[in-house]
């Protein structure tokens, strides 16, 4: 098994400030540790703590309680080297056209300028929008904007990649799509993906491993393997095994959102245990 | 050119041309208003001779100064305002009523306090703006998306990094609006001022040409006055067209 690269131990997350009810319980204790090189994504009910779960591996904002090692160092409040995040809401710089765009990922790196060039050329190619080089976001649409901003963090090389529900805004269609180039970039960069989104085939068709969120504050309450292979499209929705994932995913989070929408039923959520038939 | 743009062109052409009709079959009597042709004729004189440059040198510099410290203020209290939300808060009804003061009815005490240099004409012009400026910084930084600051973050930018690569030109057309507003605060203080009392400029030769029936200077010197305001504000307005086009704001 491939070794851990990112470790939370017992993290717990308050919002002490802020409207309230505050103090806020948003998430945890949590304890999770992803591999390095795995597609890991997080499915739960909204409000759970989803993304502060990802604003806490990303340094954005510190924990609480508990630790949280990157590649064996601390992450203490402050966003480490080698991981790029890609959020949900539009994050394309609207004054600088898409090349401009992707080389603003390379402000801070000590690489020459044809270097640089032909890394922004090299990523543009990887995301598919070679043409569109000297478009302004305003130009293009929202799907291939948030490729603008895949691509900036691709530039980047990070080891990690985070993304908080990257294609929330997208249509359906264009989600598979997007969800196929993910694949095919995460086999081609060897990084680390960490996936959150609130669409349980997005999460079934692409990662190796699937954590539950719980209702608010948000905890792993389940894990599951998907065990499909390195090179799988969007197509393994055809698998069997498939439904038998996403059939798993739901047992264990219709409890949780129902909680969430105040009509908890009864029976405990985390006992799901449903058999994965062969892959 | 659009059509439009044509309508416009053709309504401020037919008034200069009735204007001329006016003036050359003698509706308007000579002592009132020379012909537009004249006008032109007496500005190119004028700026030929070189007998104005002074007042035309005075007049725009103070007008610049007001206008640059307008800006550096205006911009680093909006900044300064967003930081500390009790402060911008505290000051925030002042600004909405600021403009219903009549700045100039502090005019003369400045001249009693500074005395009847460049300062209190810089003050008062200084003084319309900067405001202006402060407003549209702060409704400029209000409307930077939360997602470009986290970016920032993730790329480990420095904190003037981020000021100048993405909060800057994040909330650009905004500034824009605000320093468009401070030019033209900036022409009407310092002229304005002129006129009220100084020892030059374009305002106080208007005021002086008017108090001696000197058509043949005081037209040329409001028409330069028009054609300098207009020829920056046309500038700018490009400027800010091309800022937005691009991030498909117009």
């Amino acid at each position: 098994m491939a070794p851990s690269q990112v470790v939370l131990r017992n993290v717990s997350k308050v919002f002490i400030a802020g409207q309230p009810p505050a103090p806020l319980h948003a998430a945890g204790p949590i304890d999770l540790e992803i591999r390095q090189g795995e597609f890991f994504a997080v499915v739960g009910p909204s409000g759970c703590g989803k993304s502060t779960l990802l604003e806490l591996i990303a340094g954005l904002t510190p924990p609480t309680e508990g630790t949280i090692e990157f590649e064996g160092k601390p992450i203490i409040g402050e966003a480490p080297d080698g991981i790029g995040v890609v959020f949900q809401d539009d994050a394309s710089l609207p004054w600088l056209d898409v090349n401009g765009n992707v080389a603003f990922g390379l402000r801070r790196s000590d690489l020459s300028k044809e270097a640089k060039d032909k890394r922004v050329r090299d990523v543009l190619k990887l995301v598919g929008l070679s043409d569109f080089a000297t478009s302004f976001p305003a130009q293009l649409s929202g799907g291939m904007r948030q490729r603008v901003c895949i691509a900036r963090t691709l530039v980047m090389q990070p080891r990690l990649i985070l993304l908080d529900e990257p294609f929330g805004a997208l249509d359906q269609q264009t989600r598979l799509l997007m969800g196929d180039e993910l694949l095919r970039m995460w086999r081609e960069t060897a990084a680390t993906v960490f996936l959150i989104t609130h669409a349980l085939d997005e999460a079934a068709m692409l990662a190796d491993r699937i954590g539950v969120m719980s209702a608010r504050p948000g905890r792993i309450i389940d894990t599951v393997e998907t065990r499909w292979p390195r090179d799988r499209d969007s197509r393994i929705i055809e698998d069997a095994g498939f439904g038998a994932v996403t059939a798993r995913l739901w047992k264990t989070l219709r409890e949780e959102s129902m909680k969430t929408i105040g009509r908890a039923t009864a029976g405990e959520a985390t006992a799901v245990d449903v058999p994965l038939p062969p892959v | 050119m659009s059509r439009l743009a044509w309508y416009r062109i053709a309504v401020v052409g037919g008034a200069i041309a009735l204007l001329e009709v006016l003036c050359l079959t003698g509706a308007i009597d000579k002592i009132t208003m020379q012909a537009p042709h004249l006008i032109v004729r007496d500005l190119y004189r004028m700026l030929a001779s070189g007998r104005m440059n002074a007042a035309i040198l005075k007049t725009l510099g103070n007008t610049a100064l007001a206008l640059v410290l307008a800006l550096a203020v205006g911009i680093a209290t909006g900044a300064l305002l967003h930081r500390f939300r009790a402060l911008r808060d505290t000051l925030d009804p002042l600004f909405a009523t600021y403009y219903a003061v009549p700045v100039f009815a502090f005019y003369p005490f400045f001249i009693v306090v500074f005395g009847l240099g460049d300062m209190p004409q810089i003050l008062i012009a200084f003084m319309l703006g900067v405001v202006a400026v402060i407003v549209n910084t702060l409704n400029g930084l209000d409307r930077v998306p939360a997602v470009l600051l986290k970016t920032a973050r993730i790329m480990r930018l420095s904190p003037i990094d981020t000021a100048l690569r993405m909060t800057l030109p994040a909330a650009g057309p905004h500034l824009l609006t605000g320093a468009k507003l401070a030019v033209a605060y900036a022409f009407i203080g310092v002229i304005g001022s002129e006129f009220i009392m100084s020892r030059g400029g374009i305002g106080y030769e208007i005021s002086f040409a008017y108090a001696n029936f000197d058509n043949a200077t005081m037209y040329p010197l409001i028409l330069l006055i028009l054609l300098a305001s207009v020829l920056i504000n046309g500038l700018l307005s490009r400027w800010e067209r091309r800022l937005l086009r691009r991030r498909g704001m117009r």
